[in-house]
């Protein structure tokens, strides 16, 4: 059964494949890990299919900006409720190296945290089941923030005299 | 004082919202115990010893009137008629309902207040001199710099899942009285070479098992760049800090296993990729902030002696209790939560409400909380000082003690807190009984006792010119004694005298220390100078040859 996933505010099925899930579909879009990908990046450039890497909260994400025009999707794990690295590189992949393609939340990933996973550029979340008919509102959970960040339409109230913004 | 705008008061009302239904499901068993415990925590509610306990933030320790009334009340309603002040200038319910907790909340929100990130692995409350804006010392009012910090901490979307708690403390005035040599950050407002106004930044410093003074990491911050730069620390304390054992946690030992100079490093490498970005801070933000903590309508008033012929109760209570204030004709009153028979810090709904009239009356309605667990009046005149007293010694508020042996701080202890060891109220009881002779008192002068029932050091017993440690040895109450530890700017950790010693024998420990201070003193000499002076051998072979002897 497809995956399904709460993806640009809608519940859709997922395409994309984990590499464990993938041999029976040789042309699916494939999500390798950052070691995958380091070690044999001509492997899965050949296959031709659209790329995605999924890091762990210790791996640090300047290890892939020179490689982010090959990958349609990044993906950061959370291993449970109290590690939050992954709200950093999703901040820094979207702001600091201007990725935008998909950005996914996987692992523990339940609607308390959405909100706060938007706002640090995550359009992508891998929820379970019993959370997917909630997880439209937890978005909205807040209607305004105190700080700026990537996401649109809230009113941000410390947004002093922008010098530039993403 | 602040007051909420529209986006303040939506995002607290969103908050009761969003608690309010993770609760429903934690009851209904849709979230389990762990999920729920970082939730919870995050909203100040922990599950204790014998009941939840809810920490109310109050930010920088500022408090209206009408705030305090709330509190007062929510004491009665919700709790068994007292709340504890902290050392963090917060509030803490000990009996609370888990299920009328979102109740609580609705309450708090309705007077511009709530629990948000008064505990769990996030940014706290900010804390403050009690003194902002008051004190004859003071180069700046930090406040307006606490509220920018408040704003820009509360609900930060990178930094709400940290590796441990972190502690943010800003203090502007030459006298440190917000301890933020021991915080996670301490933000000092100073001037630049050229007179520039900006900040002095200092990381990694903290009590806890492992009590570090913080270090330095930039002499001179421009003031626009203050969040850019937390937020910089912040990241690199995110995405470095140990997540593989919580006592290694803390960015303290972050700072210490890569060493100063390597934190500085990142910390500056960080900052140079986003002091740019939309978190700078323009004059005009800084100027809209600081008209909310503007100078109350002071009347012009000749300074006075209050105490001249006035009864000798008063004289020492005005002494003790009161403090020089920058606008003439006034002074700050101290509100001691201090007293033989009460748990230090405590206050009930009935002194509560009292306070809060007499804020009105007193104090343009405005109260403030001390880092020692004390409440504060910052602006009375001097003429009106003596009526205040009378009021406040009926409903027994008037301990003249602020700053003297009795003045302790002291942690909830095995009374309440499910982490402690052992107790520390009824120890602080008999410290209280024990040095019931004001006249000794005062002798001793300037005195810091601070108590902790654990090793997590919530009575910041690192700091105390005597510290108190709650151990646990065989299932028995024992306490470690330090000396000559120090909170302010000339902050330093106390030393261990020897072994631990039982609970009845605490307050006669001490009284050996300071039968050993009273003997060696030279004039004008502090407890804590004469144990920097003497070192601890003198001190430790009076207690522990008085013991064999014994």
């Amino acid at each position: 059964m497809p995956r399904l996933l709460l993806r640009d505010r809608q519940i859709v099925e997922d395409e994309w494949l984990y590499v464990l899930e993938a041999s029976a579909h040789p042309s699916a879009p494939l999500i390798v890990s950052l070691e995958q990908w380091r070690n044999e990046p001509d492997t899965w450039l050949a296959r031709g299919s659209r790329l995605g890497v999924v890091l762990t909260p210790a791996e640090r994400v300047e290890i892939l900006a020179p490689d982010l025009h090959h990958f349609a999707l990044l993906a950061a794990q959370f291993p449970g409720p109290a590690d939050g690295r992954g709200y950093s590189q999703g901040r820094l992949l979207r702001e600091r190296y201007g990725f935008k393609g998909e950005l996914r939340a996987t692992g523990y990933v339940r609607h308390d945290q959405l909100f706060f996973l938007a706002r640090c550029g995550f359009n992508s979340f891998e929820l379970a089941e019993r959370d997917l008919p909630n997880a439209l509102a937890a978005l909205s959970t807040f209607t305004a923030a105190y700080q700026p960040s990537n996401d649109q339409g809230l009113a941000v109230k410390l947004q002093h005299q922008p010098q530039f913004r993403h | 004082m602040y007051r909420y705008d529209l986006t303040d008061k939506t995002l607290v009302a969103e908050r009761v919202t969003e608690f309010r239904d993770q609760t429903r499901r934690f009851l209904a068993g849709e979230l389990n115990e762990e999920e729920f415990r970082h939730l919870r925590l995050r909203n100040g509610l922990y599950l204790q010893r014998h009941a939840p306990m809810l920490r109310v933030a109050i930010p920088y320790g500022m408090l209206t009137s009408k705030q305090l009334r709330v509190l007062g009340h929510i004491a009665r309603r919700y709790d068994r008629g007292y709340g504890h002040f902290t050392t963090r200038q917060n509030i803490q319910y000990n009996w609370p309902k888990l299920e009328e907790v979102p109740d609580i909340l609705a309450e708090l929100a309705e007077v511009e207040m709530h629990a948000i990130q008064t505990s769990g692995n996030c940014i706290r409350n900010t804390t403050s001199d009690h003194l902002a804006g008051v004190a004859p010392d003071e180069l700046e009012d930090p406040r307006p710099w606490c509220e920018l910090i408040r704003q820009w901490s509360s609900f930060h979307p990178e930094f709400t899942y940290l590796p441990r708690k972190f502690k943010i403390a800003v203090t502007g005035a030459a006298k440190d009285r917000a301890a933020s040599l021991v915080h996670d950050v301490g933000v000092h407002l100073v001037r630049g070479a050229d007179g520039e106004p900006g900040f002095e930044i200092l990381a990694g410093g903290g009590l806890g098992r492992t009590p570090i003074i913080g270090h330095v990491v930039r002499d001179f911050l421009p003031r626009e760049h203050l969040l850019s730069y937390l937020e910089a620390i912040l990241r690199v304390y995110n995405l470095e800090g140990r997540r593989d054992n919580l006592t290694k946690a803390r960015i303290k030992i972050l700072v210490r296993s890569l060493g100063i100079d390597e934190f500085k490093r990142r910390v500056e490498a960080e900052w140079q990729l986003i002091r740019e970005s939309s978190l700078r801070i323009g004059a005009a933000d800084i100027e809209r902030m600081r008209g909310f903590f503007t100078a109350p309508p002071y009347r012009p008033l000749p300074d006075i002696e209050p105490a001249a012929g006035k009864d000798a109760a008063f004289s020492a209570w005005y002494r003790y209790n009161t403090t020089a204030h920058k606008q003439r004709g006034y002074r700050a009153v101290f509100i001691s939560l201090k007293k033989p028979d009460i748990a230090p810090g405590d206050a009930t709904d009935l002194q509560m409400e009292l306070l809060a009239d007499l804020a009105d009356r007193y104090s343009f309605g405005e109260i403030r909380v001390t880092h020692t667990q004390n409440l504060l009046f910052a602006d009375v005149e001097q003429e009106r000082c003596f009526e205040l007293w009378q009021v406040l010694q009926t409903a027994g508020l008037a301990t003249p003690n602020i700053g003297t042996l009795t003045d302790m701080i002291c942690c909830p202890g095995l009374d309440f807190c499910s982490l402690a060891n052992a107790g520390s109220i009824e120890v602080a009881k008999l410290i209280n009984e024990r040095f019931d002779d004001y006249d000794y008192v005062y002798d001793l002068g300037e005195l810091d006792v601070k108590m902790s029932g654990c090793m997590n050091a919530c009575g910041h017993h690192h700091v105390g010119h005597i510290g108190i440690l709650g151990v646990e040895k065989s299932g028995q109450e024992w306490y470690q004694i330090t000396i000559g530890g120090a909170a302010g700017a000339d902050a330093s950790l106390g030393s261990v005298i020897g072994p631990s010693v039982a609970k009845h024998e605490v307050a006669e420990t001490i009284a050996k220390l300071l039968d050993v201070y009273v003997e060696e003193r030279q004039p004008e000499e502090r407890f804590l100078d004469t144990v920097r002076r003497l070192g601890v051998k003198p001190f430790k072979e009076r207690v522990y040859a008085a013991t064999a002897a014994a």
